[in-house]
């Protein structure tokens, strides 16, 4: 199991490593002048020259890439290019926001999902063909299309929820999760929908296995041999689909907090895109895929606590 | 990183008809194609269906009504929104056919090299498809974006490379799976090239779930770049469905039905794709055959039953008789909703303390009959008539209650293949255990004691270690010891053994067969074993039932049906069984004496 782990971790690492890499690279080399697009078009060639020398530029790419990567080893991404704010703080400001939409999102698919992808594969029937419908539906209409049907009608209409906005969980618990409602609402229709599909499809797989008939005729009781033997065994197939699910929820919230207006990591990434800000989309690459190791570890953790098979692995 | 293994549609074993006639054949796909076309061909006659230029603006019809001079409207430029909609379908399909043709370009060649050559290109290649697939898509895209500019259908040419190791896995593993085939052997063999090999059976096997697969990409595809435009890094000069999301967004709170058509084209288009891909993967998994079986209504003649007893057993005692099947017919349902008879009528009376043998070739009904007894028929089977009497108890063989209450505790199951009918995420003593609890009601500390009690009566050396083991630790010999003592832990009156030693090897299996024995000797249960091996029929029976396609031809004591056997069909499968051995002939040896 520890080998497995470390197995895991050090690929990890290489992830990050070869994701930074490759960022820093193709930026660095993608050619264009960030001085000048920095300074805009007014400034003169000294005060572009200047600017460059401040920001390192002038130095080869490897020095550059090794300076970037040693300060990144300690935590010091370094300053955005524009806003000249330390790209760690306003990561630290707003990744809180997006983290707590994909947090709930992915409890909530999770709960949501098992419970109708379970009883679609038990008692079939019509809950079962909702299941394998919803699934088609969730798959074919865009999160953030929802996102926006769901404020006109909830926020705008009706004016039941709000439609902007975000409250931190610390100032006040209850208007933070009324705000979470509609973003996590449009969120998990597409996540629930493919992973209760998932679900479904391993528990009808678990439920045919022959151990599942000889459990019955030991005669033991529906309840544990549904929740204790199927679940279990289903559960590690469930649980990489919500690993694959939390990468794409990640990607989902970029796109829904513009909808909502939450002052999350999304709006930081498209202006860093808009004006190729590279201190801050490579603080922003590196975190992500950092988050997305981790979640991966905790998954690979979690199937091997559930699967003693997958231990030895 | 994670094992997305259960996101790929499953390589179906030998696809029956063209990829083409089933896609055909099927109504949803046939439906969810036309729909698709429609939708492309929208797009491609656009300037036939509407005489309005997508991009022309004009402030007099700034959020025009629908149906006016405008037939869906105009937006918060005054441009006309159906040909926006009609020309938008051009940039957003091509994305997704430019994302597509990568991911297909670059996952196929990798995926089939990497199955058919396997060594060092299959473990670099195989690594860094999970290393793609576990990078944050959008934030790779953004950052791409961020490089070469907002040039969409580079983009979406990157988002292929994100894409290909969906395809890259599909193909490898299907190439892996077949490239152990005969066929490909006698392929080699023959002299066909690799290419052509290649070419001929291996692309044949991944073609179909390649399709399912590019289907979901080309969806995922759509959503994809429309959430990049909505988002505002899109180039916002040209018409597509997400750019037009992103204006109607603007003007949210003045004109809100504004979201609804690009998001109807998006949902219709995906949809499409969605339905397309999930109608063929059942079309392409139905082809799984049910267990073999006889249509109904073919009424082919067959002579009736033939009983040879001897007088001892002939007037059989009611109060001695444990288990009665009287005209148990089982069937499954069939994809043309006739019913597919898999037991057909069958008795079968089976004493206290008698080891009763039911033999027949595979399918000739005889596990189907035992999975009945037990309501235990695979998804799909059902009882249609037919009763049973247990110990005097008699219910309709398909009854469940009754069932529910002796399953575990006065019948007990031994499989045939022992590996998988373990748990294999609880260890064995867990498994032998919890039965024990429930039926006979011991404590916790009770249940363990007797399990291992159990394991050491069914000749494991060391009960304690595998009481702890999980079922991938053991031989499968040992796992059908294990299996074998979950059988007999609530001294059952009954045990039902479904070919217990068809799995096993030969000296493992001798083994089995005198435990069971021993077994049966000292609780005297009466067991139903079920064999298509007559050297296990001599050994252990006192009578036999011989089945033959749901049907009992013939049965008596295990000595009549030897010496004598009426039955056609019994006689062939005794000769097939004693052919190269020297005849049993018990009485000839007497007379020799």
């Amino acid at each position: 199991m520890i080998r497995f782990f470390l197995n895991r971790l050090i690929s990890g690492v290489v992830l990050v490593f070869v994701v930074a890499t490759l960022t820093f690279m193709l930026m660095s080399l993608s050619g264009g002048n960030p001085a000048r697009n920095i300074l805009g078009e007014g400034a003169t060639e000294e005060q572009v020259a200047a600017k460059a020398a401040e920001l390192g530029l002038n130095l080869p790419i490897f020095e550059r890439y090794w300076n970037w990567l040693t300060s990144a080893l300690t935590g010091d991404f370094g300053s955005s290019w524009f806003t000249n704010e330390p790209v760690m703080s306003s990561l630290a400001n707003k990744f809180p926001v997006t983290l707590s939409i994909v947090i709930v999102a992915i409890l909530v698919t999770a709960l949501i999902a098992t419970v109708l992808g379970v009883t679609a594969a038990v008692r079939r029937g019509w809950i079962d063909r909702f299941v394998q419908v919803f699934a088609v539906i969730g798959f074919a209409l865009p999160n953030f299309w929802v996102a926006l049907v769901l404020v006109t009608i909830f926020a705008v209409t009706l004016r039941l929820l709000p439609a902007t906005g975000f409250t931190p969980f610390d100032t006040d618990p209850s208007k933070w999760a009324l705000g979470l409602v509609l973003p996590v609402a449009a969120l998990v229709t597409g996540t629930i929908a493919s992973t209760a599909q998932q679900v479904r499809g391993a528990t009808i797989d678990i439920l045919e296995r022959d151990f599942v008939r000889t459990l019955r005729s030991r005669g033991i009781s529906k309840q544990s041999l549904l929740f204790k033997h199927v679940l279990r065994n289903a559960a590690s197939p469930a649980l990489t689909v919500l690993s694959l699910q939390f990468v794409g929820l990640l990607g989902g919230a970029v796109i829904i907090e513009k909808v909502f207006a939450l002052p999350g990591i999304g709006s930081l990434a498209v202006n860093a895109t808009t004006q190729g800000d590279l201190p801050q989309i490579l603080g922003l690459v590196v975190v992500m895929v950092v988050l997305v190791v981790i979640v991966n570890l905790l998954i690979d953790l979690a199937t091997g606590w559930l699967n003693p098979k997958a231990r030895v692995a | 990183m994670s094992d997305p293994a259960v996101q790929t549609p499953t390589i179906p074993g030998s696809p029956r008809g063209g990829l083409f006639s089933r896609v055909i054949g099927d109504k949803m796909a046939l439906t969810s194609i036309i729909v698709f076309v429609l939708v492309l061909l929208s797009a491609l006659l656009a300037p036939l269906l509407t005489s309005w230029d997508p991009s022309r603006a004009d402030l007099d019809d700034v959020l025009a009504p629908a149906f006016g001079e405008h037939i869906l409207g105009a937006d918060g430029s005054g441009r006309d929104v159906l040909a926006r909609l009609l020309y938008g379908g051009r940039m957003s399909l091509l994305g997704a056919f430019i994302a597509l043709a990568v991911a297909l370009l670059v996952g196929i060649p990798t995926g089939l090299i990497a199955g058919y050559y396997q060594k060092w290109f299959d473990s670099i290649s195989s690594w860094s498809a999970n290393l793609i697939m576990s990078m944050p898509g959008l934030i790779i895209v953004l950052a791409v974006i961020s490089i070469i500019g907002p040039r969409m259908l580079s983009v979406m040419a990157v988002f292929g490379i994100l894409l290909s190791p969906g395809v890259f896995r599909l193909t490898r593993n299907g190439v892996q799976s077949v490239r152990k085939e005969l066929y490909i052997d006698a392929a080699k063999v023959s002299g066909v090239g690799d290419i052509s090999i290649i070419a001929r059976h291996v692309l044949g096997v991944v073609k179909a779930p390649l399709v399912i697969q590019a289907a979901m990409m080309a969806g995922i595809a759509i959503v994809l770049q429309a959430g990049l435009e909505f988002l505002g890094v899109g180039d916002s000069s040209t018409t597509s469905w997400g750019q037009m999301l992103n204006e109607a967004f603007l003007n949210i709170y003045v004109a809100p039905l504004m979201l609804i058509w690009p998001g109807v084209m998006i949902g219709i288009t995906v949809g499409a794709l969605a339905i397309f891909g999930t109608a063929l993967r059942d079309a392409v998994q139905g082809t799984q055959s049910l267990p073999r079986a006889r249509k109904t209504g073919s009424q082919e003649v067959l002579p009736a039953a033939i009983e040879v007893v001897d007088g001892a057993l002939r007037d059989r005692d009611r109060r001695g008789t444990l288990l009665s099947v009287e005209g148990l017919r089982v069937g499954y349902p069939r994809a043309d909703g006739d019913t597919s008879i898999v037991v057909d009528g069958v008795d079968l009376h089976i004493n206290r303390g008698e080891v009763h043998g039911v033999v027949g070739e595979s399918g000739s009904g005889k596990s189907q009959t035992a999975f009945s007894i037990m309501g235990l028929l695979p998804t799909g089977g059902r009882v249609l008539s037919g009763k049973i009497e247990f110990d005097g108890t008699e219910f309709d063989a398909g009854s469940a209650k009754f069932l529910t209450s002796i399953r575990g505790n006065r019948i007990g199951y031994i499989p045939q293949e022992p590996m998988s009918n373990l748990d294999p995420t609880f260890t064995l003593g867990s498994q032998l255990v919890e039965p024990m609890r429930r039926h006979l009601s011991l404590s916790r500390a009770a249940a363990k004691t007797r399990a291992l009690e159990l394991l050491d009566r069914v000749g494991i050396a060391d009960p304690r270690r595998t009481f702890d083991a999980y079922p991938h630790e053991v031989s499968g010999g040992m796992a059908q010891r294990v299996l074998i003592a979950g059988a007999v832990s609530c001294d059952p009156e009954l045990l039902i053994a479904d070919e217990p030693t068809t799995a096993l090897d030969v000296t493992v299996q001798a083994e089995v067969l005198d435990l069971l024995r021993s077994l049966q000797q000292e609780r005297s249960m009466g067991v139903m074993l079920v064999t298509h091996n007559f050297g296990v029929v001599a050994d252990l029976c006192d009578r036999v039932t011989v089945m033959q396609n749901g049907r009992v031809v013939e049965h008596g004591t295990v000595g009549d049906i030897f010496d004598a056997p009426q039955h056609p069909y019994t006689q062939m499968l005794l000769d097939s069984t004693l052919e190269g051995t020297p005849p049993r002939a018990p009485l000839a040896t007497e007379d020799a004496r």
